[in-house]
């Protein structure tokens, strides 16, 4: 053993997902989306940053100011695009930072005399949607939502997905047969008409959401990872565990599910484009998210109804697209860096 | 002469760094003669044959030439190359499973390139395929016409493979690796077939080969291959009797000896009585048993401290599922008695325990070694099971003197399997065993896999091992010269049975007919 030392298998997998150069800038481009949409409190508020009035400093963005608190009458929450509180501002010494885009998700802009939706411009960079709400931020907050939508239920469905899997692949038998058979009848279940009834005797939430979608998202998966622990069930280097007095669990662990992860690295960019179509579309049928949260699918159901404010449809089509290329293109990457012909 | 390669150079273009695979080499062949070409793995013996074949990926730059009848074969030329593959020359390959396809018969594919090459009609072939099958020694050749691959033994697979190579009536036939997959017995029988053949159609043979004694039997003139060069060439007989080159010189040493007899009596240490592991074979609706697969048929071993118990068998006689059994990995019947302890009603803890002093090393030590691990992870994980070695300082410390004592270094212990070669790995799998002080280690096929140089190294650190520390090894093997080297009482198997058990003297005076046939085979082809 001589020269430089190889590397290990993952740090060569890393470098063939780099040298392919459209997964790994559009890796590099989501994940730089992603990080700044997590703070889209900063980015698109109403509610200013930092507030200097009369010595003090304010940070509206995370506490609640009363119009009191710069000399206004009333104690509810100030109305930082009114004109007492601009005036206020105007004063020698006192002064407010302001995020780039200055709406939240669900402030409604009244400046805006034209009807809603109202086309871009007037401060509202993409226009408002049909309750005077401005587009970009809800474009931010709901990619937002979407992203995180869809790490969770791909999270929790990969979760679930690998522990059935792995049971099956590893006891084999009749606790297979039993598990085969269960997937098979779970699978026929009409998965849209259960969501319409849940929404119907529960108030939809996100949680809820996730949980339902998580019962039925971890099937696709868990036969993947049932084969790959089928097949090293067997290998010698199991049996050795086994010879070694290794329990049951620990060998799943530590032997069989590094080697079983490629399916579930692999199919993760897939999996997470998957669940935020699914959101979106059950948004865009009225099942998903309550209002005013907000949502992709939510917008594009407004942009059908006013088909002639293109700025809804189009904005939210071109973010949508853009996320779900973006993941599809690091999921071909990925695809390619596991790819065991090529190690 | 019939084939001569001039000058042949094969480079492969890597990831990132160009690998020469073949450097300079020279052969000539005549009709009618058989030539050795002998090495190890990676020696470029195979791609040699292949760019003869024109099959290699076009990824390979091949330099040099080749000739055929002293003409030059178009290598770059697919077109005309396949008129002559095939036609002129044909070759069998190593493993009869994955080169016969099985989705068509045996008799379509013997008949295939007798259409191509010869334009016969389907009719006319098939007779002349059936005539080839009864020459290759094809038992029935008319039921086997029409059998696919998988329903066919090894053997006779390999004959189909023959019969395929033969259908043209080709000059040159490479026979790369013929027997290797073989049982020793089949292996006789396919190079006398394959003599009588070459000497019936004229044909010129490359025999390519690990395996020495292969060579000398059948081969008149050999060329010993490594580093992609050859060096060393000459008679066959000449060769063996005078070797030059040191590398030929260290080959011929690691045919495994002979061990010296033991003289002292040995404590048992383990017993099975009517060891018995049967599954079932077929089910019929209601999920009975309609047949019983005898793996393991009430089988009496003993095994003394510090003792080597030789199993021979060819594949299929049960020898791994015996070794199972006994380390209570698969299900059976009998008693296994482990230092006065019954193994077999032994509860799950007491098990445990017990694992501790039964460990065992696998033949193949690419699959044997977890590939996501680092070797003291993998040589460490028995003693966390078993809580040896106070803290984790105290564990390396034990980790890094069982990597020295095997003929590793310590500071390969943050490697990963992939990074080593197939010695070096079977040294971390004896590794695992030996960190946990075991009194048994059962050893199967520990060296089948390994070439010869390397076998006879793991071998005499074996050997070892076993004189230090007083270890009592149950080795496993079909390769009779190792269980020679090894074994001091041997125990041969055969159909789930033990057939015959004895001392050395079962090497010189064979009782029962199967063992003789054995013997036969391995020492004499």
């Amino acid at each position: 053993m001589t020269g430089s030392r190889p590397d290990s298998l993952r740090r060569r997998r890393w470098r063939r997902f780099k040298k392919n150069r459209r997964g790994y800038c559009s890796f590099l481009l989501f994940m730089f989306l992603f990080v700044l949409c997590l703070g889209a409190e900063v980015i698109s508020n109403d509610h200013p940053i930092v507030v200097r009035y009369q010595g003090h400093t304010y940070f509206p963005i995370v506490q609640a100011c009363p119009e009191t608190t710069f000399g206004g009458e009333f104690a509810t929450e100030t109305e930082y695009s009114g004109r007492f509180f601009r005036q206020q501002m105007k004063k020698p010494g006192n002064w407010a930072i302001y995020p780039p885009n200055r709406h939240g998700y669900d402030s409604i802009n009244f400046a805006d005399s034209r009807p809603v939706p109202s086309p871009p411009g007037n401060g509202n960079i993409l226009g408002t949607d049909d309750r005077g709400r401005d587009v970009l931020a809800r474009l931010i907050y709901g990619f937002r939502v979407s992203v995180l939508f869809g790490l969770a239920l791909t999270l929790v469905g990969t979760m679930l997905g690998i522990a059935a899997g792995a049971i099956q692949g590893y006891f084999g038998g009749k606790i297979d047969l039993f598990c085969q058979r269960f997937i098979e009848i779970w699978a026929a279940m009409p998965e849209l008409y259960l969501l319409i009834i849940f929404a119907a005797i529960f108030k939809p939430s996100i949680v809820l959401l996730l949980i339902i979608l998580s019962l039925f998202g971890w099937m696709g998966l868990s036969d993947y990872v049932r084969a790959e622990f089928l097949k090293s069930r067997n290998l010698d280097y199991v049996t050795a565990a086994r010879a070694l007095g290794v329990g049951n669990v620990t060998i799943m662990w530590r032997h069989l599910l590094p080697n079983g992860m490629t399916p579930v690295i692999t199919f993760l960019p897939f999996r997470m484009s998957g669940a935020i179509l699914a959101l979106t579309s059950l948004d865009f049928l009225g099942l998903g998210v309550p209002p005013p949260t907000p949502s992709l699918g939510e917008l594009l159901a407004q942009g059908k109804a006013n088909i002639e404010a293109w700025w809804l449809s189009l904005s939210t089509f071109i973010v949508l697209v853009g996320m779900l290329v973006l993941l599809i293109f690091i999921g071909e990457a990925l695809r390619d860096a596991f790819d065991p012909r090529k190690v | 002469m019939l084939l001569s390669i001039k000058n042949l150079t094969v480079n492969f273009n890597g990831d990132d760094r160009k690998i020469t695979a073949v450097r300079g080499v020279d052969i000539d062949i005549a009709r009618g003669e058989t030539m050795a070409l002998v090495g190890e793995s990676g020696s470029g013996k195979s791609v040699t044959a292949l760019a003869a074949m024109g099959l290699l990926p076009t990824s390979a730059e091949i330099s040099g030439q080749v000739s055929l009848d002293a003409k030059t074969m178009p290598l770059g030329d697919e077109n005309r190359m396949k008129k002559i593959r095939g036609d002129r020359m044909a070759m069998i390959f190593q493993e009869p499973m994955t080169s016969l396809n099985p989705v068509y018969t045996v008799g379509s594919q013997i008949i295939e390139p007798m259409m191509i090459h010869s334009g016969l009609d389907r009719r006319t072939a098939a007779e002349v395929a059936l005539e080839l099958m009864e020459k290759t020694g094809i038992s029935d050749p008319g039921r086997r016409f029409n059998s696919y691959p998988h329903e066919l033994s090894g053997g006779q697979r390999q004959r189909a493979m023959i019969a395929m190579a033969l259908a043209c009536r080709p000059d040159l036939l490479i026979a790369d690796e013929p027997t290797t997959a073989l049982d020793v017995t089949i292996e006789a029988q396919i190079m006398r077939l394959l003599r009588d053949l070459q000497q019936e159609f004229d044909m010129a043979v490359l025999l390519i080969t690990h395996d020495l004694n292969l060579a000398a039997k059948n081969s008149t003139r050999i060329k010993v291959m490594t580093n992609g060069e050859i060096v060393e060439a000459g008679e066959t007989a000449e060769v063996f009797r005078a070797p030059q080159h040191p590398y030929t010189r260290k080959l011929l040493a690691s045919v495994p000896g002979e061990k010296p007899l033991r003289t002292r009596e040995a404590t048992t240490i383990l017993t099975a009585r009517n060891l018995c592991c049967h599954f079932p074979i077929k089910k019929n609706i209601f999920g009975r048993a309609r047949g019983v697969l005898k793996a393991v048929d009430r089988i009496n071993l003993s095994l003394g401290r510090g003792e080597t118990l030789g199993v021979v068998g060819e594949s299929g006689s049960g020898k791994t599922t015996m070794a199972m059994a006994l380390l209570r990995l698969i299900k059976s019947r009998g008693d296994i008695t482990f230092k006065d302890a019954d193994l077999a009603t032994m509860s799950a803890a007491e098990l445990i325990r017990a694992r501790r002093h039964l460990q065992v090393v696998f033949q193949d030590p690419f699959s044997s070694l977890s590939p996501r691990m680092t070797v003291a992870k993998i040589v460490g994980e028995g003693l966390k099971v078993h809580r040896i070695g106070r803290n984790k300082k105290e564990r390396q410390t034990l980790i890094a003197r069982v990597l020295l004592r095997v003929g590793l270094t310590p500071d390969m212990a943050d490697r990963f399997p992939h990074e080593f070669s197939g010695g070096e790995r079977q040294r971390i799998a004896i590794a695992r065993a030996l960190v946990l002080e075991p009194k048994i280690i059962i050893l199967d096929e520990p060296t089948s896999a390994l070439d010869m140089t390397i076998q006879a190294r793991i071998i005499d650190l074996l050997l070892e091992l076993q004189a230090e520390m007083d270890l009592s090894y149950i080795f496993i093997s079909h390769d009779l010269r190792t269980i020679r080297a090894m074994a001091d009482r041997v125990m041969v198997m055969h159909q789930g049975r033990v057939v015959e058990e004895g001392g050395r003297e079962i090497f010189t005076a064979p009782r029962h007919n199967y063992t003789r046939e054995l013997f036969a085979a391995a020492f004499d082809v």
